[in-house]
C-alpha cells in the first residue's frame, strides 16, 4: 500500500511540475474554463498585484476529493487551496483530509462589521468550508424548438407529448431523482424525505423510466449548451453560468427555466499538511471579502455567497448587461428553488449512484 | 577438435589450466553485464510503470483496513460477540473509545464512509453519535441506543464484525453482482443494482462483433493492397494509415458530426427524402455509434498484419492451384486462406484485446446502451463517491479475462505463429 502511495505521490509530483510550495507561490485547484477565468480576474490577478505571490492554477476540481485523498495518504500535499462542492468538502472534512477553518478568525468581516460567520448565506458555511458562490442546476431549452412557448415547469419537462424532443440530463442520480419526484407530484419540502425511503426511490426511478427513451446523457458542464445548440437535445439540465455564457457570448436562443432550480454551494478548502499556511490565510481573507466575491459576478453569473456582496453586483464586464437578474440568488429565480441537500447525498449517494448506474446501463 | 573428442570425459582446459567452461563464463561476464545494463532501464521502467501498479491494483481490490484501522477496539471487542442480540456494554465502550480517538484524529469519517458503503445512511448515524460521544460517560449502551435507533440494527454490527478482516472479497462479489445478505450469506444483489455481469458480457460480445466486422472489411482491403501495383498499393496504404495517424479523439468527434441527428448523414437522408424530418435516425449515443466508431478506429490493426502476410504469398500459388483445376473459390479456400491465417489471427487478437478494454470512444458515442465495462471502471474512479476498490476489482477481472483469452488463443493458434506485420 505504502508503495502505491509513494508511487502515486511521485507521479503526482511530476505531473504538477514539481510545484513545491514556496512562500511566494500558491497552487490553486479549480474547475477550469469560464469559471477559473472569473476567479483569475476577480481574485488572482489583484492578489498577485498586491502581494507579488505567484498563483498556479490547476483544473482538477472535478476529481478534487480523490486527489486530496491520494495526496494526504501519500504525505505529499502539493495543493494549497482547492475549490470544491460543499458536499465533497463535508466528506473531506469528516475524513480529516482538509483543515478546519475558524471563519471569523481567518476571514474579513463585512464592510458594516458583520462577522464573516453571519455574513455568508445560511447553511453555506461548513466546518472546513469557505463558500464562494451559489450556482444553480436547472432546465434550459432551445426556443427555436418550441415556437409556441417552451416548458415552464418540471412537469412540462416530463410531458413528451406537448414538448416533444430529446432531453439531455446529467449522468448522475443527484438532482434528476429530485426532479423526477417533483414531476410526480411530491411537494418541494418533502422531496428528500420521500427519497430517503425505498418506495420513494422506486417512485423516482419509475418516473425517470417514463422519459428514458427520450434522454441522452451528459457528463461535462460544457456539453449541454453544445447539445442544445446542435439541437441534439431540445431541453437540457445545465449549470446556469454555462447557459448564460451561451446566451450572451454566443447569442444562442436559449431560455432558462428557473422552476425548481436546485442550487448548491461551491467554495474553498485547504488540504491538511500544506506548507505555507500564512500565505494561504492571507489569500483566503483577500479572495473571500465582500468586494472580491461581488467582483467575480462580473465575469460569470453565479451568485456571491456573502449577503453583503449582493448589492455590489454590477454589470457583466465590458457590457451593459445587469447581472442581478441572472443570479441564481435573485429572489425571482429563487421562488420555487430547492437547496441541494448535501447531507442527504453524503448518506445515500453510494447506494443511489450504484442503482442509477445499473438503471442507465440496463 | 579431433583430440578433444577423444578425451571427452575429462574437462576441456583453457590455456591457463582452468576448465574452458569456467574461463568462457568469466570472460563473457563483463559482456553480459553490459548487455543487462543496456536493457536495465527498460526493465526498470516496465517494473515501475507496469508490474508494480498492476500488483498494487490487485492488492487494493482486496485490502480492507478501514474498520480494523479506525475502529480497532470495537473490532477486537466484537470478536466475542455471538451475533444473536445487540452487542453488550463492552462493545459500546470500545466503540466510544474508538470514536473519541477518531474525532481527535478526524479519521472517524473514513470508518463511517466504509460502513455507509454497506448501509446507506450509516455515515450520518456514526458521525452524529461520534460528535456527541465525548460528553458521555459509562455505561454507553443505553446512550448509543437512545441517540440513534440504528445502533440497535443487528446488520450494522454484523457488518462491523465481518469487515474487520484485513482482506475482503466484498469488492469482487460486488463486481459480479453478488453481496452478503443480512444473514451474512453470499447472495445475488437485488436486480435494480445488477449491472456489472451484464456489462462484462456486453463488452465481450460487442468486442467480438467489432472484431468480426473488422475481418470482413479488412480482408478484401488487404488483399487489394497486396495485389495492386506498388504505386496504387502505396496510395491505398496511405488511405488506411492516415486515419491511423489521426488522433483518436478527432476521429471519434468526426463520427459524432457524421452520425448525430442533426449530422451530415441524417441531413443528407432528409434532403434526399429517404426519411422525414421527424424520422431522423438515431445512430449515435447508442450501441450503433460504438460499433461504427470502434470498427473504424480499430480497422488498421486488422489491415496491417493481414497485408504484411498477404504480401509474402506468391501469386503463383493461386495460379498453380487454378491451373491444376481448382475452382477459384476452392483455390482461395485451400491455398490462399490458410497462408493468411497467421496475419488474420494476429489481427483478431489485436483488435479484440484493444476493443475489450476500450474506454474513450464508448464514453463519447456509446450513450447508455453502448458503454463498456471500462466506462464503469472509470466511473468508479471519479467523482465524490469514487469506489477505487470496486474499480480495482473490476479491472482485475477484466485483466484476468484478457489473459484467459490470450491463453486459449495461444492453445488454438500458437502465439509464435502470429505475424504482426
Amino acid at each position: 500500500m505504502k508503495r502505491v502511495l509513494i508511487l502515486t505521490g511521485t507521479v503526482a509530483a511530476i505531473a504538477f511540475g514539481g510545484a513545491i510550495a514556496q512562500d511566494k507561490q500558491l497552487t490553486i485547484v479549480s474547475w477550469g474554463g469560464a469559471y477559473s477565468k472569473s476567479q483569475i480576474e476577480a481574485y488572482h490577478k489583484p492578489y498577485t498585484e498586491k502581494t507579488g505571490v505567484e498563483i498556479l492554477n490547476e483544473d482538477k476540481s472535478a476529481n478534487a476529493l480523490a486527489g486530496i485523498r491520494a495526496q494526504v495518504e501519500a504525505g505529499n500535499v502539493t495543493w494549497d487551496v482547492v475549490d470544491m462542492l460543499q458536499a465533497d468538502a463535508q466528506r473531506a472534512c469528516d475524513e480529516g483530509l482538509v483543515m478546519e477553518v475558524p471563519h471569523d478568525e481567518w476571514l474579513k468581516a463585512a464592510p458594516d462589521g458583520t462577522p464573516a460567520s453571519k455574513d455568508f448565506i445560511e447553511g453555506t458555511l461548513g466546518p472546513c468550508f469557505i463558500p464562494q458562490i451559489l450556482y444553480a442546476t436547472m432546465f434550459a431549452y432551445n426556443t427555436e424548438a418550441f415556437p409556441d412557448g417552451g416548458p415552464q415547469t418540471v412537469v412540462d419537462v416530463w410531458d413528451v407529448e406537448k414538448f416533444p424532443g430529446t432531453r439531455a440530463l446529467q449522468q448522475i442520480p443527484q438532482k434528476n431523482l429530485e426532479w423526477a419526484l417533483l414531476a410526480d407530484g411530491v411537494e418541494t419540502d418533502k422531496v428528500y424525505e420521500v427519497l430517503a425511503t425505498e418506495e420513494g426511490q422506486d417512485r423516482a426511478f419509475a418516473k425517470l423510466d417514463e422519459i428514458k427513451d427520450n434522454v441522452i446523457w451528459w457528463s461535462e458542464g460544457a456539453q449541454p449548451p453544445q447539445m442544445l445548440a446542435d439541437k441534439e437535445a431540445v431541453i437540457a439540465t445545465a449549470y446556469n453560468g454555462r447557459i448564460f455564457n451561451a446566451q450572451v457570448n454566443e447569442d444562442q436562443p436559449f431560455e432558462i427555466m428557473w422552476d425548481h432550480q436546485m442550487f448548491e454551494t461551491d467554495g474553498w478548502v485547504v488540504p491538511v499538511d500544506t506548507g505555507n499556511l500564512d500565505t494561504i490565510k492571507d489569500y483566503l481573507a483577500f479572495a473571500t471579502d465582500t468586494q472580491r466575491l461581488a467582483d467575480q459576478a462580473k465575469y460569470i453569473s453565479y451568485g456571491p455567497a456573502r449577503k453583503s456582496s449582493a448589492p455590489l453586483v454590477g454589470m457583466l464586464e465590458g457590457t451593459d448587461i445587469d447581472m442581478k437578474p441572472h443570479m441564481p440568488t435573485n429572489p425571482k429565480n429563487l421562488e420555487t428553488a430547492i437547496p441541494f441537500d448535501v447531507q442527504f447525498w453524503a448518506d445515500y449517494g453510494d447506494a443511489l449512484e450504484e442503482r442509477f448506474n445499473a438503471w442507465v446501463a440496463g | 577438435m579431433a583430440s578433444s573428442r577423444k578425451t571427452s570425459r575429462a574437462p576441456i582446459l583453457a590455456a591457463d589450466g582452468t576448465p574452458l567452461k569456467q574461463a568462457l563464463h568469466r570472460s563473457q561476464r563483463a559482456e553480459r553485464r553490459r548487455a543487462f545494463a543496456l536493457v536495465a532501464p527498460l526493465l526498470f521502467f516496465l517494473l515501475i510503470v507496469f508490474v508494480v501498479p498492476i500488483l498494487a491494483m490487485i492488492w487494493r481490490s482486496v485490502y480492507n483496513p478501514e474498520i480494523r484501522g479506525y475502529l480497532p477496539q470495537t473490532a477486537a471487542a466484537l470478536q466475542e460477540w455471538d451475533g444473536e442480540d445487540v452487542p453488550p456494554e463492552p462493545v459500546f465502550q470500545a466503540m466510544a473509545a474508538d470514536m473519541i480517538v477518531g474525532i481527535e484524529n478526524r479519521t472517524i469519517g473514513r470508518a463511517a464512509a466504509r460502513i455507509n458503503r454497506e448501509i446507506p445512511g450509516a455515515r450520518s448515524t456514526v458521525m452524529r453519535t461520534a460528535r456527541k460521544v465525548d460528553g458521555w460517560s459509562a455505561p454507553y449502551r443505553e446512550k448509543f441506543l437512545d441517540a440513534d435507533g440504528d445502533w440497535a440494527n443487528l446488520e450494522l454490527w454484523h457488518i462491523l464484525k465481518r469487515e474487520s478482516r484485513l482482506l475482503t472479497p466484498t469488492y469482487y462479489l460486488l463486481a459480479v453482482d453478488y453481496e452478503y445478505n443480512s444473514k451474512g450469506e453470499i447472495a445475488p444483489r437485488p436486480e435494480i443494482y445488477q449491472v456489472y455481469t451484464g456489462l462484462f458480457f456486453r463488452t465481450a460480445w460487442m468486442s467480438i462483433l467489432i472484431t468480426l466486422i473488422c475481418v470482413v472489411l479488412a480482408y478484401p482491403i488487404s488483399y487489394m493492397l497486396a495485389t495492386q501495383p506498388t504505386r496504387i498499393a502505396n496510395l491505398l496504404l496511405i488511405l488506411v494509415l492516415l486515419p491511423f495517424w489521426t488522433s483518436l479523439l478527432v476521429r471519434t468527434s468526426a463520427w459524432i458530426v457524421l452520425l448525430q441527428q442533426q449530422g451530415v448523414i441524417n441531413e443528407l437522408l432528409v434532403a434526399v427524402g429517404v426519411i422525414g424530418d421527424d424520422g431522423r435516425l438515431r445512430m449515435i449515443y447508442n450501441r450503433t455509434g460504438t460499433i461504427v466508431a470502434m470498427t473504424h478506429i480499430l480497422l488498421p490493426f486488422m489491415v496491417l498484419p493481414l497485408y504484411s502476410v498477404m504480401k509474402t504469398i506468391p501469386p503463383s500459388y493461386l495460379r498453380a492451384a487454378k491451373s491444376l483445376g481448382a475452382h477459384p473459390f476452392r483455390a482461395w479456400w485451400r491455398v490462399y486462406f490458410p497462408l493468411t491465417v497467421p496475419g488474420l489471427a494476429a489481427g483478431c487478437i489485436l483488435v479484440f484485446i484493444l476493443a475489450i478494454g476500450y474506454y474513450i470512444t464508448p464514453a463519447l458515442v456509446g450513450g447508455d446502451s453502448g458503454i463498456f465495462i471500462s466506462n464503469l471502471i472509470a466511473q468508479n474512479m471519479q467523482g465524490s463517491s469514487a469506489q477505487l476498490k470496486l474499480a480495482a476489482a473490476l479491472a482485475t477481472i477484466l485483466l484476468v479475462a484478457v489473459l484467459i483469452v490470450y491463453w486459449v488463443f495461444n492453445k488454438l493458434v500458437g502465439v509464435d505463429r502470429l505475424k504482426f506485420g
